[in-house]
C-alpha cells in the first residue's frame, strides 16, 4: 500500500523479568491520518510509541517508516517523527523559545527563528518565549513539549496522553492544534485515556490490552459494528403480556420501562426505536416519555475489554 | 540527513555549554576559588619554606599537579553530570529519538564537558602567576596533553553518567577514587622523594603518569617517561571511547 507511512510487523516487546509489553503486533498507519491508540494503563501504547521512536528495543519483528527499515535507516527515520512524551519532561530552567530551538537543531534542521516564531504563537507561547519552563502551569508545560516536537517539522507525531492533566479549555484548544497539524498533511498517533478525543478526532481506532491489538478499525466502522442504541420508553399502563407487534423488536419490560437495546450504531437503531413507537401506539399502548442514547466509543471500548477479560 | 548531524552535535555542545553559564558558580568560579586556595596555603605559605624539588620551586613545583586535580575532578563530574540529568529528569527521551548517534552524543557531551575544563586550566594557570612564578617548557605539548586529559577523563565521566542510577554514585568515583589517586599520584611530591617500598607501590597509580606527564611539559623533567604518560593516557581515551560504543550499540542503561 502506497500510502502506509508506518509499518509494524510482528512487534514483540518482552521486558527483563518477563512481561510481556507488546505481543506480536501488527499495525499500520496510513499518511494523513489520525489514529488513536486506546487501551487501560499497563496495555502496552507507550511501549509500541517508544519502540518506533528508538526508546524502546523490540525483541523481535520489524518497524518501516517512510518505506525505510527503522533499524538500518534510523538517522532517516528520526529525523521526520515527533514525540511528545506522556512525562513533562523538560529541562525547566531553560527558557521556551531556547528549548523549541534547541529541539530543532538536534533533530538536524538548520536554525529558522521564524519557524520557531510561528510554532510557538500556534500553541500561544509566544509572550511566554523567554520563560524559564518551570514557570509555566502544567498545561503550558505541555504545549511546550508539543512545541518542541513539531519544531522539526514531523510527518509523523506520536502524542502520548498529550492532554492528561489538562484542563478543558486548553484541551479543546489542542484538539484544534491537532487539527489544524491535520490540516498540514501531518500523520498523528495518539494514546488517551480519554475516549471523547479519540472519538472527537480519531479517523481510525486501535485497541489494545496486554500487549495485543484487539482491534483496529475506520471509527465510524468501529461504532457502526459495535454501537448500539439504548432507548426507554415509559408506558402509561404498561400490558401484562406485549403483543407480538412489539416483541419483534429487541425489548424488555422493566417496571413501567419498555427497553430497547439494538441497531448497529449507524442509525438502524434510531429508525426502529421510531417503528416501535408507532407499533406502541397502533397496538393501544400509551407512553408518556422516551429517552433514546448511542452508545459511545467508550460503551464499546468498555464492551470489548470486558469481553477479553 | 547526512551521516553526521552536525547541527544535531552542535544543539547539545551549546546547551551543555549554556547550562554551565547558568551555574557559572558552581562550574567555574568554585573551582578555580579552591585551586587559588591550595596556591596560596601550599605555594606560597608553605611553598617558601620548602626547598626546590628537581631544581624547581616547590610552588611552581605543585602547579601542573594542581591543574591535573581540577582537569580530572571537572572533566569527570561535568560529563557525568551532562548525561546523568537528562536520564535523571527524563528528557534523555529527546535525544534518543533524535537522528544522533554515538558520534554526536559525545562530540556534544563531551566535547562541552572538556571545552568547559580547559577554559578552567586556562583561568587557572592565569590565576597561578599572581602566587607562584612558574613557567611552561613545552607550551604545545602541554596543550595537547591538557587537551588529551581533559577529553579522556570527559568520555570517563560519560560512562560513569550512564552507570550512575543515583546522584551518590555519580559523586562516588571522582570524591573516592579520582581525588585520593590524584593526591597520592605525586601532586603534591616527586615519587622519588618516597621511600619503598612505598616508592615502587606509587607506580601502580595510574595517576602518576598523568601528573609526571604534565609536569614534563612544564619542566622538561618527570619521574616517568614522557611518552608513557601520553601512550597511557591515550590508551585510556580509547578504551573508553570503546566502551562507550559498545553502551550505544547496547542500550545499556539508555533504551529499554
Amino acid at each position: 500500500m502506497s500510502d502506509v507511512i508506518l509499518d509494524i510487523r510482528n512487534l514483540t516487546k518482552i521486558y527483563p523479568g518477563g512481561l510481556k509489553a507488546l505481543d506480536d503486533v501488527d499495525l499500520q498507519i496510513r499518511r494523513g491520518e489520525i489514529f488513536a491508540l486506546l487501551g487501560p494503563n499497563g496495555a502496552g501504547k507507550t511501549t509500541l510509541i517508544g519502540a518506533v521512536c528508538g526508546l524502546v528495543r523490540p525483541g523481535s519483528g520489524t518497524i518501516h517508516a517512510f518505506g525505510h527499515d527503522m533499524l538500518r535507516d534510523w538517522r532517516k527515520v528520526r529525523g521526520r517523527v515527533g514525540l511528545v512524551p506522556q512525562e513533562l519532561s523538560t529541562d525547566m530552567f531553560e527558557p521556551v523559545g531556547r528549548a523549541v530551538a534547541f529541539s530543532r537543531g538536534l533533530f538536524g534542521r538548520p536554525a529558522d527563528p521564524a519557524r520557531i516564531e510561528e510554532v510557538l504563537r500556534s500553541l500561544s507561547l509566544w509572550d511566554k518565549r523567554d520563560e524559564q519552563i518551570r514557570n509555566l502551569s502544567g498545561g503550558m508545560k505541555r504545549r511546550v513539549l508539543i512545541a518542541k516536537a513539531l519544531a522539526h517539522d514531523p510527518d509523523l507525531l506520536f502524542l502520548d496522553e498529550p492532554t492528561a492533566g489538562v484542563d478543558v479549555e486548553l484541551r479543546r484548544d489542542m484538539w484544534r492544534q491537532i487539527g489544524v497539524l491535520r490540516g498540514q498533511g501531518v500523520t498523528v498517533i495518539l494514546t488517551t485515556h480519554y475516549i471523547e478525543e479519540a472519538e472527537e478526532m480519531a479517523d481510525r481506532v486501535g485497541i489494545i490490552r496486554g500487549g495485543r491489538l484487539l482491534m483496529v478499525d475506520d471509527k465510524q466502522a468501529m461504532m457502526a459494528r459495535l454501537g448500539r442504541t439504548e432507548a426507554h420508553i415509559t408506558l402509561c399502563d404498561p400490558p401484562a403480556v406485549l403483543p407480538p407487534e412489539i416483541t419483534r423488536y429487541p425489548v424488555r419490560l422493566e417496571g413501567n420501562d419498555l427497553c430497547y437495546r439494538g441497531g448497529d450504531g449507524s442509525g438502524l437503531g434510531k429508525s426502529e426505536v421510531a417503528d416501535l413507537t408507532k407499533a406502541l401506539i397502533a397496538s393501544g399502548i400509551d407512553y408518556t416519555a422516551i429517552e433514546i442514547r448511542e452508545s459511545s466509543l467508550e460503551d464499546i471500548f468498555v464492551d470489548l475489554l470486558e469481553k477479553q477479560a | 540527513m547526512s551521516a553526521f548531524n552536525y547541527r544535531g552535535a552542535w544543539a547539545i555542545y551549546t546547551r551543555e555549554l549554556m547550562r554551565a553559564m547558568r551555574t557559572a558558580f558552581q562550574s567555574i568560579l568554585a573551582p578555580v576559588l579552591t585551586t587559588s586556595l591550595y596556591f596560596i596555603v601550599f605555594g606560597a605559605a608553605i611553598g617558601g619554606r620548602m626547598d626546590a624539588v628537581d631544581g624547581v620551586a616547590y610552588g611552581a613545583f605543585i602547579v601542573p599537579g594542581l591543574l591535573l586535580l581540577t582537569l580530572l575532578s571537572e572533566s569527570t563530574s561535568n560529563a557525568s553530570f551532562g548525561i546523568y540529568m537528562p536520564r535523571f529528569t527524563g528528557t534523555i527521551y529527546e535525544l534518543l529519538s533524535a537522528p544522533v548517534g554515538t558520534a554526536e552524543t559525545l562530540a556534544g557531551f563531551v566535547g562541552a564537558a572538556a571545552t568547559k575544563s580547559l577554559v578552567l586550566a586556562a583561568i587557572i594557570l592565569v590565576t597561578a602567576t599572581f602566587f607562584v612564578d612558574y613557567r611552561i617548557e613545552y607550551p604545545v605539548l602541554a596543550a595537547l596533553y591538557i587537551m588529551l586529559v581533559a577529553s579522556a577523563f570527559s568520555l570517563f565521566g560519560f560512562i560513569l553518567g550512564i552507570w550512575a542510577d543515583n546522584f551518590e554514585k555519580l559523586g562516588i568515583v571522582p570524591m573516592l577514587i579520582l581525588m585520593p589517586l590524584t593526591f597520592l599520584g605525586g601532586t603534591f611530591y616527586s615519587i622519588d622523594m618516597l621511600p619503598d617500598p612505598w616508592r615502587a607501590v606509587a607506580f601502580a597509580n595510574p595517576i602518576v603518569y598523568l601528573v609526571n606527564g604534565l609536569r614534563w611539559t612544564f619542566y622538561g623533567s618527570s619521574d616517568v617517561d614522557i611518552w608513557l604518560s601520553f601512550g597511557l593516557t591515550l590508551g585510556f581515551m580509547l578504551a573508553c571511547v570503546t566502551a562507550i560504543a559498545i553502551i550505544f550499540r547496547t542500550g545499556w542503561r539508555l533504551r529499554t
